[in-house]
């Protein structure tokens, strides 16, 4: 056992123990990117000297006693979250030197506890993709088949812990972004209820649904992250009052009482034969907890993925409208008057599927199809927020595949956008009713692919998620299986 | 067809993007896809369903309206393409 191996709980005991320093992890975990990352390519940047220091600083700290659970702890960043004076790229050519003059409010809270950044993760183009193709700094691989996608947009965090680089990770999630890539990679990803994590200082996606969340090798380290990151700041004014419990208290073995349903139509023929088997075995697994299944419907289901490609890009059109080539990122070299300046600085810095979601969303808001396309599915959305609502009327959780398939190859639905935005079937009805949502690793396919399950509960129900993922966790050990490099 | 390659160029021009030809060719089919796939909302009657804007209900969030401290001139600026006297330069916007 390495000590990039350890998860953040481990790792705490140990340098609570003065057994080892932060400075020998944080060495362990750089000396792991730089024997893997050649490969994997999940690292944008690595701050190995600032985490040295950090590491070195965190020890002082734990010398004098003065520890946390987080206190040198070193962990890696979506390259989404701004960090102060460290190079924030948004895996954009358009981003490509922006250093930013303040952190995010999630990274800060994690900063001032002692966390160290061991560096950027890669991820899709302003988290737009569900494969990290769509980088402008090459894609990442999945640690357990290189010729695979590792999931997106968040698929550098879930490769960095499925290979061990990073102790933990932060991403984010928009509509799967954090689950898909850890369902992907075999690790543990929390999409926490719309409003209950900060997003200042978090690149702006789709800010109707965009939310921070961990990605970790356990369930306990999900809970640990999570009870950081969460509350609510005055910067944010959409981050909501409300107190945050402590989550490891929700770390309990067992099911019982708890009453699960499955939505009829979220097991639709064409679901992976794998993926089914997994969840088969899942079902079997929580019943034998205690759990008692139920079959719920989610009738509008099949509209989400239309809904949300015309919500997402639209509120991304606006969004992005701040990349003008005048206050920062890249501006044309070209000259001209100052409209040209900006198509032109907005051509060069975009890549093609971050202009295909402006295009798209410019479109649906656009005179005369305002009401078509942007206020219909607004209602639409409506529609599917009912839904969850009723369904949690009659139980506790839901449990449904994270995706219908085992991570896809490399190119293999590039060409086909529509195709792409169809593989986040299952984690968007999610994000457009704004509660919250865990994958955790819960099986392989024959061909050595891990499978995720996810776990929705109601609105700032991260406490019913947490107890249930980690009692499953438990119970089968899926989380220990490691990626060969 | 939902969508021609004259309304690609007209929504190129309203987002401030320079498209190549071939870039308006690609995208005119492929928002056309799209666009004809997401028809399929309108199968669903959605009269008189108030349309949700945000997930968690919100009215406008005040604070205080009080001084305090900024990130400053010079660090406002640092990433700036193009700086002169303590302002953002842009090309001649006024002949």
């Amino acid at each position: 056992m390495e000590l990039f191996d350890l998860t953040i709980h481990e790792l705490h005991e140990k340098l609570k123990k003065k057994e080892v320093s932060s400075v020998e992890a944080t060495e362990s975990c750089l000396a792991r990117i730089e024997a893997t990352d050649e490969r994997v390519n999940a690292f944008i940047s690595v701050t190995a000297g600032e985490a040295l220091q950090a590491a070195a600083t965190a020890d002082q700290r734990i010398a004098r006693g003065d520890i946390d659970l987080l206190t040198g702890i070193p962990l890696a960043l979506k390259d989404i979250f701004l960090t102060k004076g460290v190079k924030t790229t948004c895996a954009s050519k358009i981003l490509a030197n922006f250093i930013p003059p303040y952190d995010a409010t999630s990274w800060l809270k994690l900063k001032e506890r002692g966390a160290v950044l061991l560096g950027k993760l890669n991820q899709d183009e302003f988290a737009m993709g569900s494969s990290c193709e769509s980088s402008a700094f090459g894609v990442t691989r999945n640690p357990w088949a290189f010729d695979r996608i590792p999931g997106g947009s968040s698929g550098g965090s879930a490769a960095a812990v499925a290979a061990r680089q990073a102790t933990a990770t932060l991403g984010t999630d928009t509509g799967g972004s954090i689950r898909q890539p850890a369902s992907h990679c075999g690790c543990v990803g929390l999409k926490p209820t719309y409003g209950r994590v900060s997003r200042y200082g978090v690149i702006a996606y789709a800010s109707s649904l965009d939310q921070v969340g961990p990605m970790t090798r356990d369930v306990t380290d999900a809970a640990i992250l999570l009870g950081a990151i969460a509350g609510h700041d005055p910067l944010d004014s959409t981050s909501v009052d409300c107190p945050v419990p402590d989550y490891r208290k929700s770390l309990l073995p067992e099911l019982k009482g708890m009453k699960i349903g499955l939505p009829a139509e979220y097991f639709i023929e064409g679901l992976d034969a794998d993926v089914k088997q997994a969840m088969d075995a899942a079902i079997a697994t929580c019943r034998a907890l205690g759990a008692e299944f139920v079959e719920v419907s989610l009738p509008h289901t099949d509209y989400a993925v239309a809904t949300y490609y015309l919500l997402a890009t639209a509120e991304a059109s606006s969004n992005l409208a701040r990349y003008d080539g005048v206050r920062f990122g890249h501006r044309t070299k070209e000259s001209g008057g100052l409209l040209e300046m900006y198509m032109k600085s907005r051509a060069e810095g975009f890549g093609t599927e971050v202009k295909r979601r402006i295009m798209l969303g410019t479109y649906a808001l656009s005179s005369g199809y305002y009401e078509a396309y942007y206020l219909k599915a607004q209602k639409v959305r409506t529609l599917i927020m009912q839904d969850f609502l009723k369904a949690f009327n009659a139980v506790d959780l839901l449990l449904t595949p994270v995706a219908p398939t085992p991570a896809f190859k490399i190119g293999e639905k590039t060409a086909d956008p529509l195709q792409m935005y169809l593989s986040d079937i299952f984690t968007i009805p999610v994000n457009l009713a704004g509660t919250c949502a865990i994958s955790v690793p819960a099986g392989m396919s024959k061909s050595g692919l891990p499978i995720g399950l996810q776990l929705v509960a109601r609105p700032f129900g991260e406490e019913t998620l947490i107890r249930a993922a980690y009692a499953f966790e438990q119970a089968t050990g899926w989380h220990k299986l490691k990626a060969e490099l | 067809m939902k969508i021609t390659r004259k309304q690609v160029e007209h929504v190129a021009l309203l987002a401030r993007l320079k498209l190549g030809e071939d870039e308006i060719a690609t995208f005119t089919g492929q928002m056309d896809a799209i666009l004809a796939y997401a028809d399929k909302l309108n199968e669903l009657d959605t009269d008189g369903i108030v349309p949700t804007a945000h997930a968690v209900p919100m009215e406008n969030a005040f604070r205080p309206d009080e001084v305090s401290p900024s990130i400053g001139v010079e660090n406002a600026l640092e990433n700036a393409p193009e700086k002169a006297d303590g302002f953002f330069k842009v090309p001649k916007v006024i002949e």
